[in-house]
């Protein structure tokens, strides 16, 4: 639905090809410039720890998106790719920060016209009585379009259930726009990845309408350490050697537990340890100085609930996460 | 020449095309007024009460989506006129911005000019639609 005057001359069809020949050229480094593309794809790696498959797939799609800038620009036509996306991993994985870096590149590459983020789950497509759903999928996809429809959770679109479930309608709206109006949005589907390939599986339109299937891996003890002091350094805070061993061993003890999701449990860890140590130097009062406020000692972690709380097998432990890291 | 209704911007212009549009709206979107659709059977001047094509468009953020809706509206009411208005909410505006006709009836008869006499033998005129001599929904057939 892009007018032909955004996208080139009207009539450029017609128009005699003149430099069609195979040695026109165009700069790859002038384009890579202007777009600012790298600066992008650098602060990706810096600020997101781990995550290599990821990390390399959106190399690889911002690498099509220049090419096919700079094949436009001599002429060469090519249709554009569709870039509708599944995000699977467990929580806490980083899908949303993905998402919303990627509405980001793909807005600096002008495959979006303005580059925004609209995440919604199944309360906002889906409606609660007949007729309902279809103007409220319609809101949704309208809102979103020249940016990227993030929908989290969208396995709770279909429910196997019950056959009259509303959410089959709105699959069916969403099929049609990812199909049809592929240079007008850019929809997200994320997830559990059991979940979202029973989805798929029970969904087949929507499974071979995604082009890129990309799956975010439970991060390592060390990949975890490393989120951790990222994000205490964005806050200005840093933890002393020996509270860095002990939050070390507090994630080895809360990684074994049930629910634990990744970064999420270590932002929660993180604040939580903020308040301690806002209650540590409150009692201890007197003069404070930069590096008081600044530093998280040991005990602001070791006071934590998973430290007293009695872990059975702990002794098995390593024989656990060999379990888990299989499964 | 056939009767062409003057209301709004542009409407000197011939009927602009969908890319036109889609750049007005485009331009009414980056100015941050927020858009909307209506139309009528009724293209008195002095109608001030069209019908709304559902509510104000005020989190669409991109064109393609009002272009949309200005299709939806037209396949629904292909014998309509109908208008997008672009609201803009700065402080000292509070009022519509921009409003353009995005859709004609194939063929307007346009207006007639009625005479009253009254008192005095004075003269009071008034404009009057031939289309509306007939019921609502069946004009401009």
């Amino acid at each position: 639905m892009i007018p032909s005057s955004q996208t080139g001359e009207p009539g450029s069809i017609t128009r005699p090809v003149l430099d069609n020949s195979d040695d026109a050229s165009a700069d790859v480094s002038a384009i890579l410039h202007e777009s600012q593309i790298m600066e992008i794809l650098q602060r990706l790696d810096q600020e997101l720890i781990g995550l290599k498959a990821v990390k390399t797939r959106i190399r690889e799609i911002a690498a099509l998106l220049l090419v096919d800038r700079l094949r436009r620009s001599l002429e060469l036509m090519a249709r554009p790719p569709s870039l509708h996306m599944s995000f699977t991993g467990g929580p806490g994985t980083g899908k949303t920060t993905v998402a919303m870096r990627m509405a980001t590149i793909l807005h600096r590459l002008n495959y979006v016209r303005k580059g925004h983020l609209v995440a919604v789950t199944r309360d906002d497509l889906v409606g609660q009585y007949i007729g309902h759903t279809a103007p409220k999928t319609k809101e949704v996809i309208k809102r979103s379009m020249g940016g990227v429809l993030f929908i989290d959770e969208a396995y709770y679109l279909y429910r196997q259930e019950n056959e009259r479930d509303y959410g089959q309608e709105a699959i069916e709206i969403l099929l049609q726009v990812m199909e049809n109006q592929r240079e007008d949005l850019v929809v997200i589907l994320a997830g559990y990845k059991d979940r979202m390939e029973s989805f798929f599986q029970s969904n087949p339109g929507i499974s071979s309408r995604i082009a890129h299937h990309l799956d975010f891996p439970d991060y390592s003890l060390d990949e975890l350490l490393a989120i951790a002091q990222l994000m205490l350094a964005e806050q200005m805070y840093r933890f002393s050697p020996e509270a860095l061993k002990a939050f070390e061993a507090y994630l080895k003890r809360r990684m074994h537990m049930p629910r634990f999701s990744n970064a999420r449990s270590v932002r929660n860890a993180l604040d939580r340890a903020r308040l301690r140590q806002a209650n540590r130097l409150v009692a201890r009062g007197g003069r404070l100085s930069k590096l008081d406020l600044m530093t998280i000692e040991a005990e602001d972690i070791l006071a934590s609930r998973i430290f007293t709380e009695n872990i059975p097998d702990e002794e098995q432990q390593p024989a656990l996460s060999q379990d888990t890291s299989i499964v | 020449m056939a009767f062409h209704l003057t209301q709004g911007t542009f409407s000197f212009l011939p009927p602009l095309t969908d890319d036109e549009i889609y750049l007005q709206v485009e331009y009414c979107l980056d100015n941050g007024w927020p858009i909307n659709i209506e139309f009528t059977d009724d293209p008195h001047p002095r109608n001030a009460y069209w019908d709304m094509w559902g509510m104000p468009m005020f989190d669409v953020k991109d064109a393609a989506a009002i272009l949309y809706e200005i299709n939806q509206c037209r396949r629904t009411n292909p014998h309509h006129y109908i208008r997008v208005g672009a609201y803009d909410r700065g402080k000292g505006r509070q009022t519509l911005a921009l409003s353009f006709i995005v859709n004609r009836p194939i063929h307007d008869p346009g207006f007639a000019l009625s005479r009253q006499e009254v008192h005095d033998r004075t003269i009071k005129y008034t404009l009057h639609s031939y289309a509306t001599d007939r019921p609502k929904g069946e004009r401009f057939l």
